[in-house]
Order: structure tokens, then sequence, then C-alpha cells
């Protein structure tokens, strides 16, 4: 099957969701997110039969599109994809579980119009998560971001009776814009420097001693400002925690999870044209600038947080900072571990550990009304197995050894290591120190506090929630121990 | 074949936590530990015991099992014996037992992982694992203000593990493996600037573990919150790690790194000798004692390490250095284990442990007294028991090959000030057994009961331990050989 079919595929179910919620009864709208819940699942299963042009014999007519001069299907593009349905697929279950709230703020009471819509657009937007992995020209990664954040406007705002949903979904589309800007600027200088949107071309320009050094340094600076506002980069970060607090739960781990690893998935294969160019210097010790600074803010901003879904936005800048030292790393490879590789080792634990987290997020906000750290206070008396998973959760987002969490951050301390990076080093090491300080303040809040709330309900779990997030805590222990199936993945990055 | 003793712990704490019977699966899980542990620490130089899984081609990881040498059988025999002992003795409180006895496995589960790892990843990992364990017991059952300790050594066992983890991924990347065996087997030195600064991130880092001085002050206050059987378990032999890192990493492959920082290591390990050694004196409580205690003797095991890096230096062979470390760190782990697990029967049977409101509790509970005795005389070195053959070889060690006549060395130096700490533990040891157990009868130890046969079994299990090995020590210089 050609690859092309994954994206036509995702879109069509996601049209042909929000058409059929016209005529779904207002008062349960649940099927249409479990409907996509399958529908995506079948089109990961997909993922893995697709193929792009390089593995089919010579003949078949699809492989002479035109369309394969702006879309590539390699080892990367399927892993990113395969990350964007992933996520998409425990978003919705998420979003499934959120209704409740998100009809509250959005329809009439009793009914759950609205809710409908929220389903689809998660879908659409997972369509544009897949194009961007396939991008393999500049004007084809613009148009999949911007269908991308244009969607993201939307769910970030959805819940329209709600001020705080409503102010960050106003700043998320204020900063969006500002970064567009940015994105297309960078992309016209880049054009007018090289001649070309195509990456390839750019790769041949940026090694050609013809080729103005100081407009292409410009367009790529632009570009990496805007690439740095979708991953939050530091200082280009200051929107997350009023957007990540804001907008609905499912939004936000839609936005932490997806859209970052998208805009990773971007930045590397945007950067990878310049990596041995003869400004490689320049472009990579400004990558390490920008990976210190958010190391820095990420980490020492979440040490005062008392809210959890503040803390969480933090905690991906934080995370977007060992990333990005990764990718300053500039490793090609050549003890086994590319960057390319240990970014996307990266995304995928981050993935399982963060989501698991959002879940926990998800279940004090429905049944307690609250998103602050306390209201997880006396867990462990409450519910003790979702006190043990969360307590599984929050030791591997701090990095502790045999979660994934800890092998992620082992083998950028190896890249940048490796790369005799030594400052950086030190600052990711006082960084991951203050993470266990933040992460554990969770952990203080479940174990060793009593619940302080009179009437602290038990936390009852739905039986599609429960094994959602037993199966993220699982992976999180397996995958601590037995990395090679994760490894199998990123084969080829 | 050496996982099925990390994996009999583990997978007893996972039981308990879904649910099966708490203190019957610890103590069966703590004895058959025992008896396979003690059976292959005595037959570690066959095969059979070292096993290895790929769980990651590239970069190459195993989760390898087997025993580097016999030091590692040693504080694999030691960790199974505290083990039996810690799951055996104390009481669960009301309603905590599922918590008690899982963390108490998984504490164990996780030193004796680490010890028989011979992969430098998982080494560390294990060790890591341990420690979770230990500060949820602080912070959910010790005494006193136990949220402020627990809070306290999370931050400062922590940081101190993120050092010594950069010291390790290091000392790895120089190496080009993780294969503790193959890093040993190395011929090739390592680049004598780069050896001294691993070398610095591994003293401080396993110095932190091992309360080294001035790292040291977690422990104290630590040891005298936790739980009987976390106090016995992290004292007795978890905190051994970072001595059995210094051991079997540090002095073999950074030899020159570590020469380096000689000089600041006997003032630091005098620090604990002699500065501990007054703190300790001046305790009021017998859980300050015993954990200011420990803080105190992991000074001895760091002069025997000295020794061996300043004969190392000087080209010459020191036969008493590895086993004097190995064995004083066997005896003192099982000397600290059996006090704690004591000391938890005097504050059941009497409510305090308060020296002011102790004494005369040797007539109401003569069979406690004369355990306690035990367990103390060997803490203070005492001929016949295990610390005595280890303190002794510390010392020789010491001495080991100066010439009559030549000037004093820094080690030399050092080992005659520690002589005094010998004085001290007696003072200490003496006056807390006086206090607690001799003079009349108080409020407190009036009534009190004797402890009962079943809670003296594991007491005894460590008594025996620190006779064979006082009276016989051999039993354990001949598994290094």
């Amino acid at each position: 099957m050609p690859a092309y079919y994954l994206e036509a595929l995702t879109v069509t179910l996601g049209i042909l969701l929000l058409v059929a919620e016209a005529f779904v009864p207002s008062k349960s709208k649940t099927w249409i997110g479990l409907a996509g819940i399958v529908g995506l699942l079948l089109i990961l299963a997909l993922t893995f039969r697709a193929i792009g042009p390089d593995n089919t014999s010579e003949g078949k007519a699809w492989a002479k599109y035109a369309l394969w001069d702006l879309y590539k299907f390699d080892a990367a593009a399927r892993f990113y994809k395969i990350i964007a349905l992933v996520t998409a697929v425990f978003v919705l279950i998420l979003a499934v579980d959120y209704r409740s709230i998100l009809a509250k703020f959005s329809g009439d009471k009793g009914s759950e119009e609205g809710t409908g819509e929220y389903y689809s657009l998660i879908i659409i937007a997972t369509a544009a998560m897949m194009w961007m992995a396939s991008a393999k020209n500049l004007a084809f990664l613009f148009v999949s971001l911007e269908l991308l954040t244009v969607t993201f406007y939307i769910l970030v705002a959805f819940m329209k009776r709600n001020v705080g949903s409503l102010e960050a979904g106003v700043k998320y589309l204020i900063l969006g814009a500002l970064s567009t800007g940015f994105l297309v600027y960078g992309i016209a200088w880049i054009y007018g420097a090289t001649g070309s949107l195509d990456l390839a071309q750019i790769t041949l320009a940026a090694g050609d001693e013809g080729t103005p050094g100081t407009p292409l340094l410009f367009g790529v600076a632009l570009v990496m400002i805007a690439l740095g506002f979708k991953v939050g980069a530091a200082p280009m970060h200051f929107w997350i925690p009023d957007v990540y607090q804001g907008a609905p739960t499912p939004t936000t781990a839609f936005l932490s999870i997806g859209s970052k690893a998208a805009g990773f998935m971007a930045l590397i294969s945007f950067l990878a044209p310049f990596s041995h160019c003869p400004y490689a210097g320049k472009i990579f010790s400004a990558l390490v600038i920008l990976a210190c600074l958010t190391l820095i803010i990420g980490n020492f901003g979440a040490i005062p947080q008392n809210n959890f879904k503040r803390l969480l936005a933090y905690s991906s800048i934080a995370n977007a900072g060992f990333i990005l030292l990764a990718i300053a790393a500039n490793r090609s490879g050549e003890d086994g571990l590319s960057s390319a590789k240990i970014v996307g080792f990266y995304l995928a634990s981050y993935l399982i550990m963060t989501m698991a987290a959002f879940f926990i997020l998800n279940i004090i906000r429905v049944q307690s009304g609250s998103d602050n750290i306390d209201a997880l206070d006396g867990l462990a008396k409450r519910n003790p197995i979702l006190a043990v998973a969360a307590t599984v959760i929050m030791a591997s987002l701090a990095g502790v050894p045999l979660t994934v969490g800890f092998l992620g951050k082992f083998f950028v301390f190896q890249a940048a290591m490796a790369s005799q990076m030594w400052i950086p080093v030190i600052i990711a090491a006082i960084a991951a120190a203050a993470g266990f300080y933040y992460y554990f303040k969770v952990l203080r809040a479940i174990w060793w506090n009593a619940p302080n709330h009179k009437d602290s309900v038990p936390f009852d779990t739905t039986s599609i929630f429960s094994f959602a997030l037993t199966v993220l805590t699982i992976a999180i222990l397996v995958f601590g121990v037995w990395q090679q199936p994760l490894m199998n993945l990123l084969k080829g990055l | 074949m050496s996982s099925i003793l990390f994996l009999i712990p583990f997978l007893a704490a996972i039981a308990i936590i879904f649910g099966s019977p708490a203190r019957l699966t610890a103590r069966v899980a703590g004895v058959s530990t025992l008896v396979i542990g003690l059976y292959a620490a005595f037959t570690w130089q066959c095969d059979c015991w070292s096993s290895s899984i790929s769980v990651l081609r590239t970069p190459s990881l195993d989760l390898a099992f087997g025993f580097l040498n016999g030091t590692s059988s040693i504080m694999v025999a030691l960790s199974v014996i505290v083990l039996a002992a810690a799951v055996l003795s104390g009481k669960a409180p009301e309603g905590r037992e599922k918590l008690y006895y899982a963390s108490s496995l998984l504490i164990a589960a996780g030193a004796i992982g680490a010890f028989i790892s011979t992969n430098l990843f998982f080494f560390y990992a294990f060790h890591e694992l341990a420690l979770i364990p230990t500060f949820l017991m602080i912070g959910l059952l010790g005494r006193g203000s136990r949220k402020e300790i627990a809070w306290k050594i999370t931050v400062y066992l922590g940081v101190g593990s993120l050092i010594l983890l950069a010291g390790l991924v290091w000392l790895a990347r120089e190496c080009g493996t993780y294969n503790m065996i193959e890093m040993l087997k190395q011929t090739q030195e390592i680049d004598h600037t780069t050896q001294k600064s691993i070398a610095a991130l591994l003293i401080i880092g396993f110095g932190t573990l091992v309360s080294l001085f001035p790292f040291h002050s977690w422990a104290a206050p630590a040891y005298a919150s936790a739980p009987a059987p976390t106090a016995m378990l992290h004292a007795g032999v978890l905190k051994k790690f970072g001595l059995y890192g210094l051991l079997q990493l540090a002095v073999p492959l950074v030899p020159v790194g570590m020469n380096a920082w000689l000089t600041p290591l006997l003032v630091l390990l005098l620090g604990n000798i002699l500065w501990v050694g007054f703190v300790t004196i001046n305790q009021k409580r017998i859980d300050g004692m015993l954990g200011h205690s420990s803080v105190m003797h992991m000074g001895y095991i760091f002069l025997a390490i000295a020794a061996l890096i300043a004969s190392k230096h000087a080209g010459v062979e020191n036969p008493y250095a590895i086993p004097a470390a190995s064995v004083l760190m066997f005896a003192h782990g099982i000397s600290i284990a059996m006090l704690f697990g004591l000391a938890d029967r005097i504050e059941r049977c009497t409510g305090t442990l308060d020296l002011a409101d102790l004494g005369g509790l040797a007539k109401p509970a003569p069979r406690l007294a004369f355990l306690f005795g035990i367990a103390g005389m060997a803490s203070l070195g005492l001929p016949g028991l295990a610390n005595f053959s280890g303190e002794v070889m510390v010392f020789l060690s010491g001495f080991f090959g100066r010439s009559a006549g030549g000037a004093l060395e820094p080690v030399q130096i050092a080992t005659i000030l520690s002589l005094w700490g010998v004085v001290m533990s007696a003072v200490y040891v003496l006056r807390v057994f006086r206090k607690t157990f001799q003079g009349p009868t108080v409020n407190s130890t009036v009534n009190a009961t004797d402890i009962p046969l079943l809670e003296q079994l594991p007491a005894l299990l460590l008594a025996a331990a620190l006779l064979v090995v006082g009276l016989y020590p051999n039993i354990l210089v001949n598994l290094l050989h």
C-alpha cells in the first residue's frame, strides 16, 4: 500500500465522523470517540504495511507520482507517524473520559453537544502530524504545520464558556501567528539564498562555496525560532504554561506530546541538510545555547509549581531541553546511536510517561474538580493501585533507573559527553537533579500527605481508562529493562 | 543462575503488592534466599552462577548476573543473612504489613541485584531501585519528624547518585564497555588527568552513599527514624554498595586518580572516625548512637581502601587490604543489623529509646541483654567476634610494607590516629549498655517482657554469623582467593 493512503484515510475518518456527528442524538456522542479510536488503531496497523517508492518494484504507477517530490516515506517518517497515531489514540481515550467537563463548558446542560467535533478535530490534527513527518520540502512542511496549528487553535479554545480556555486560545492564536510569520519569512530567506525549497537541494546548496552565508544563516535562525515556539524551547516557551493550563486536558496532552514530537521531527529534518555544511558549527552552537536555556528555565521553573497541569507544562519544557541537547550533540551514529535515534527514543519514552501522567491528571480533574497537586493528597489511601501507577510514572519522569525515562536521559548524556559538551552536561545534570525534586513533590503528596478534603473521592476508574493506564505503566517498566523492541522501531534512523 | 537471588525477593515483593499474605510470603522468600544465597556465595567460582541476557544490541547492554570476585560473594552472603533476619524480626504496624514487607524485600532485592550485577548499568540501576522503598518506608513509617528526614535523604542520595552516575558513565566511556568483567580485564591505562576527574566524581558519589564525612549528615537521622528492617537493610547492606563500588571499580580502574586524592580521603575518613566518634559518644538515644556509630565505622573500611590505594601506588601487593575491607564490611553489616533489630525490640517492650528513661532492663529481659551485649561487643571490636578480625586486618594493611625506621607515611599516620576510634567505640557502646541494661529498673523497664523465642531466631542467626567469622575469619578470606 502506498504510504500516502495513511493520511488520506485519517482525514477521511475525521471528516466521516464529523458528518456522522450531525445525525447522532446530542445525549451521547461517546461512540464517535470510540469509532475514532478503532479507526486510528486500524490505520496504525496499516502503517506497518505501507511502503514508499524505494521499496517497490519498478513499474507501479503510483511510484512515479510527482507527490513523491514533496512527500517521503522512510524509517523516520514511519516512526513519527506511529508516534502521532499512538498519541491520538490515547488522547481520544482521555477525551472520552473528559467529555463531562468538555460538555459542561461547550454545550447545554445534560447534553454532550459539541463533544463530537472535538473527537474529529483530534483526528484531523493527527493527519497533519503524519504529513509533517513525511515532509521533504519546506512548502509542504509549512502547509502541514499550519493545518496542525489551525486545528489546535480550535482544540485549545474548545471550552467556549470557560474563560481559562478562551484566554489560552487567544494566547495560542497570537503566538502561533507570530511563529508562522517567523517560519514563512525564514523559508523565504532560505529560498533566496539557495534557490530551492527542497531539502535535498538545500543540502547541496548549503555545502556549496558559492551560497551566500549570511542570508542562509538568517533564514535558518528564523526557522529555528519558529520551530522553537512549537517545541517549547526557551526563550520561546513562555506561552506554554498558560496555554497548557487553560486548554482542556486532552488538548494539553496532545499539544505536549503529539505537537511537540511533530515539531522535533520538523526540526530534525530541517537541520539535517546543515549538519555537515560549513555553517554547522554556528548553527549547532546556537542550538546548544537554546538547549541549555531550555533546561534551566524548564527545570527551575517547575520547582515552585503547585498546579499539576502547570508542573507538567514546565516538565514538557524541561524535556524539550534534553531533546534539544541530543540534537545539538549532532551525532551521526558511528557508535550506534545517532542524534535522530536518541531523539526518537526519547520522544517514545516521553510519550509513554507523559501520557500516563496526563491520565492521572485527567482523573483528578474530572473527579475532584481541581488541577492542583494537593488534590492528590493521600492518594495512597484513597486508591492504592492508582498510587502505585503514579509512583512508577513520576519515577520515570524523574529518570529513576529501570524505567524508560532513565534510558532516554542516559542516551542524551552519553551523546553530549561523546561530543565533549562539558558545560551543557553539567547544566543537564543539575537540571536532572532539579527534576527529582519537583516530580517527587507529587509523590510526597500521594504517599505522605493525609487526604485533606472531607469529601475526598476514592477515584473510580472506567475500564477503558484503567486499561490504557495499565498498558502505559507496564510499558514504562518493561521498556525500562528491555529496550530492544523500542529500538527496533527506530531502526534506520 | 544467580539472577534467582534477585528474583526471589523481587517477585515476592510483587506478589505481596498484589495481595499474597505479606508476612508469610516475605519470610518464605527471605529464608529461601538465605539458603540459596549462602550456597551460591560459597560456590561462586562455578560458572553456573553467571548468566546474561541482551536487552539492547546497539549500544550493547546486557542484563548480566554473576560474581565479579570473592568480595561479591561475601556481600551476597551478608545481604541474604541480613534479609532473612530483617523479615524474621520486627513487627509491622497495624494495617501496613504490605508496605512493610514489600519494601524490605525490594531493598534487599536491589542490594543483591547490585552486588551480583556484572554490567555497570544495572549495577547502578539496582541500587537506585533499592533507594525508593527506603524513602517510602522512612517517610511513611518512620519515627520522629519522618517527612523532613525522608525528604532530606531523598535529596542527598538523589544528588549523590547523579554525581556517581556521571563518574560511572565517564568511566564506561573510557573503557569502551559496560561489561564490568571486561572493564577489569582491560590492560590499557586511562589517561591520568581523566583518571583524576573520574576519581573525584566517584569518591564524592560513592562517598555520599556511604556517608563519608562531610556528606554523612543524612545517615544518622535517617537510621534513627527508619523502621527496624529498613535500618537493618540500609545500614547493614545497601550502604556497602558505595564501598563495594570503590573497591571493585575505582581502585582497580583509576588507581592513579585515586592516589591523587589520597590525602584528602584520609582527612575525610579521619573525620568519620574521630569527629563522628565524638558525636556518637554524646548521643542521648539508642537509635541516635547506632546511626552515628554506623557512620563512624565506615571510616575503617575507607582506611583499608586508602591502604590499598597507597600500596598500589607504591607498586606492592597489599595482602591485607582487600580481605580487611571485605571482612569488615560483612562484620559491620551483621553487627549493625543485629543492633538495630534489638533496639527495635527494646522500644517495643519499653516504649522508649531515650537513655534517660531506660535502666535495669537486664533484670526483666536477660536474654535481650545478652544478645544486645554480643552485638555491642562485636561492634566495639572484641576479639572472637567478626569485627575484630576485620579491624585488625585494617590496621595491618595500614602498616603493610613499612620498613623499620622509615618516616611515617600519611596512611600510617591516619592509621595511628584512627586507633583511638576503637577506644571511642568502647566508650559509647559500654555507656549505652550500662544505661539501658544495668542499674535499678525504672518505670519503663520494670514491666518489660523478655524477647520471645521466635524473635530470638533472627538475632541468633546474626550472632552465629558474627561468632563463626570471628573465630574463623578464613571462612570469608578463603573466598577471596
